[in-house]
């Protein structure tokens, strides 16, 4: 249930994390926009992840405080959703589409490429902290099976060697 | 809006439109729907234009964005008023492209469109889609668009726009394959404590199903149409669509198209001088299957974790915020324009005796013509995965289809001259499903795929009800025994028990629908099975080679 705070009592204005950071007034202009209640809590954390690229601890606090929801239901939504990461993303990031056209077309090999050469498994950043290896569960990109996100950049046909080639342009300085 | 718009302002602004468009004597269209996209058509499109200038044919030749054309395994595709369509065209190839408007057609890029996949297709929900520029709402109205909606506000009453759809036979496009003019009038009767809210369910969950996404990115306004014409006819005041955050540029573009509806006074209060108001807001979806069923979506735009809740009461008695309201999938809201404008008898004239009108299906896999098809329902599986599909490549064997994703079923070759319907399919172990059609060949497994979709529905579960949540993971455990060649015939009664289990004590459809891809595997495949067991052999050689990688 959304329920205002009572009048009369004293609710202490939440402060974020950093208050100097400026992206803090993006995430306060979505909570005005849909109304400080607990029903704007994934639109919300939609734009802190936009704005921060992942939610930690500190976020979850001061968006939960801002809302008026107890910090294990904010905890509770934001590890429900694949879509929100609670960990930073390495400096570039490649998501492997596992959908069903793109698994029948190739998917598992270029992740055990990635598993050989660089001993690391979907959610798992290289040691470096370069590369992240992540998985959608499908891009709807399936004509262009099997399909890649380098960077944002939706690519498709991908083949291992090509996926070797485009970590060594990212891996090399 | 201060000025409400008017009939005869609507057609006004068509009219404009279409004068403005007959000035060029020849158009150029670049699809920029994300399968393009993918392939760099935005900057073949700039270059196009630069050449256009280049050349000096400004005032001759129009260059836009349009949706998909639907062979999304040839792009970036490109059509032109010449009738010529080309295929894999790079920045390289724009000077060519535009010279060849006023001369002859480029034969080295040519994209035959006599050809089935072109041909036997009937495109209803995708009528714009590769025609109208996505984010120009005068190109929508030009094409005949909000007129369906206008005359609704204006002509017609609820019941009116309820018997129509009901006469047109539509069924809900998301799987289930409920009667829309049926959900539409229990709505419409249920009593608010407030307000109705219409819910569009854009949440393609499906691993292999990209329908929906084309509409949203190829023609976003056609949503928003459909939508108001069902808030009208159930009285909806406030409307979401539940959009996959998977999908960046459908996102993007169905802002554009909500802000421009609203300045135009398509969208808000007092909708065309009417009492009638309607609003509709993005809520983005979070990456959980399980939201694709309507009680998890509600909880979802609730701000919740997605999880189901028993039913009844049903969303149209008690949905979003305890309120009556209405969820139909986003193929379902684009078939509204068209049957209001042209009826629902003629609507009910397409299709079969329980299936009517068009199906959209995103063909993927192992097929030649990958992409998306709209076809008329009772057109056999053959018809469409060798005519419109151009058959299996590499002069491979045709295994199976997948239909309905990780709820349906692998259909298997002496299936193939069925007529394709919601009874057929079902008939058959599978379901319609939203439209992802997988192609499969020798080269796949189908005990490997079978696990690939309990492991899927395993991941996806939520956790609330324990037959789902431990029965998905037992049985993902008993398909990976048999893909290690290390199970028995006692497993297979195992898995057969335990999909006995989930189809009748799961909570939601997730749970009910995960055993369908086993038994359909094992019903028709069995032989797969058994080799795995017996010879401990996988006849398609993929669980060795996989289990040689782990």
């Amino acid at each position: 249930m959304d329920m205002p705070p009572a009048a009369g009592l004293d609710y202490a204005k939440p402060v974020p994390p950093d208050a100097q950071d400026k992206r803090w007034r993006i995430v306060d202009a979505t909570m005005r926009r849909l109304g400080p209640q607990s029903r704007s809590l994934i639109e919300t954390l939609h734009t802190v992840q936009e704005a921060f690229g992942f939610l930690d601890e500190g976020a979850l606090r001061y968006v939960a405080a801002s809302l008026h929801v107890p910090l294990s239901r904010a905890y509770g939504v934001a590890t429900f959703y694949h879509f929100f990461s609670l960990k930073p993303a390495g400096k570039h990031t490649c998501v492997v589409c596992m959908g069903t056209a793109c698994y029948i077309k190739g998917a598992p090999q270029l992740l055990a490429a990635m598993a050989q050469d660089y001993a690391i498994v979907p959610g798992e950043t290289t040691a470096d902290g370069n590369i992240s290896l992540l998985t959608a569960r499908c891009l709807g990109s399936c004509g262009l099976a099997p399909a890649v996100v380098y960077d944002n950049q939706v690519a498709g046909k991908i083949s291992p060697q090509h996926l070797r080639q485009q970590v060594v342009k990212w891996m090399s300085p | 809006m201060d000025v409400p718009m008017t009939p005869e302002e609507l057609e006004q602004i068509a009219e404009t439109e279409r004068e403005e468009q007959k000035k060029f004597a020849h158009s150029i269209n670049v699809c920029v729907a994300a399968g393009c996209m993918s392939c760099q058509s935005q900057g073949v499109k700039d270059a196009i234009d630069q050449e256009i200038k280049k050349q000096g044919l400004e005032q001759r030749c129009k260059n836009k964005g349009v949706g998909c054309m639907g062979l999304c395994a040839e792009g970036p595709l490109i059509s032109t008023d010449r009738s010529a369509m080309y295929k894999r065209a790079t920045a390289n190839d724009a000077a060519d492209i535009v010279a060849s408007i006023e001369g002859d057609p480029l034969s080295r890029l040519l994209c035959r469109t006599d050809v089935p996949f072109f041909q036997r297709q009937q495109k209803i929900v995708l009528e714009n889609s590769g025609v109208v520029d996505p984010e120009r709402i005068e190109d929508y109205i030009a094409a005949n668009g909000y007129s369906a909606m206008m005359r609704v506000i204006t002509e017609l009453t609820p019941a009116e726009v309820i018997e129509q759809v009901a006469k047109s036979g539509l069924r809900g496009r998301g799987g289930a394959g409920y009667p829309t003019g049926l959900k539409w009038s229990t709505v419409a009767k249920a009593t608010p404590k407030k307000l109705k809210y219409a819910i569009c369910n854009a949440d393609e969950g499906d691993p292999g199903a990209f329908m929906d996404r084309s509409v949203l990115e190829s023609d976003p306004h056609r949503l928003l149409e459909g939508m108001l014409i069902a808030a009208y006819a159930v009285g909806a005041s406030e409307g979401f669509i539940y959009a996959r955050a998977e999908y960046p540029l459908a996102v993007k573009r169905l802002r554009t198209a909500i802000r421009q509806a609203e300045r135009l006074g398509l969208l808000g209060h007092n909708i065309c001088g009417t009492r009638f108001s309607f609003g509709i807001d993005i809520r983005l979806g979070a990456g959980a299957f399980v939201c694709g069923e309507e009680t998890a979506l509600i909880a979802s735009v609730e701000g919740k974790r997605g999880t189901p809740r028993p039913r009844p009461p049903y969303p149209a008695q008690e949905g979003l915020f305890g309120e009556p309201t209405l969820i139909n999938n986003v193929e379902t809201y684009a078939n509204i324009p068209p049957i209001i404008r042209n009826g629902g008898d003629w609507y009910a004239k397409i299709g079969t005796e329980k299936s009517k009108g068009t199906k959209v299906f995103a063909l993927a896999g192992r097929v030649a013509n990958t992409g998306l098809v709209e076809v008329p329902m009772g057109i056999t599986l053959r018809e469409i995965i060798f005519d419109i599909g151009g058959g299996i490549p590499e002069g491979r064997q045709y295994k199976a289809a997948q239909t309905g994703g990780p709820s349906g079923g692998c259909i298997p070759a002496e299936f193939l001259d069925m007529p394709v319907d919601y009874e057929n399919l079902a008939r058959v172990g599978s379901i319609m499903g939203s439209g992802g059609m997988i192609v499969m060949d020798d080269t796949s497994c189908m005990v490997d795929v079978a696990k690939y979709f309990m492991d899927f529905c395993m991941t996806e579960s939520c956790g609330k009800c324990i037959p789902c949540r431990v029965g998905t993971y037992q049985m993902n455990e008993l398909l990976a025994k048999i893909t290690r060649f290390e199970a028995t015939q006692q497993d297979i009664a195992m898995l057969e028990e335990l999909s006995d289990l989930l189809k009748h004590t799961s909570l939601c459809g997730l749970g009910i629908s995960a055993p369908n891809p086993v038994l359909s595997t094992l019903r028709y495949f069995a032989d797969e099975y058994k080799a795995h067991i017996e010879s401990h052999q996988c006849p398609a050689g993929v669980c060795a080679a996989q289990g040689a990688s782990r």
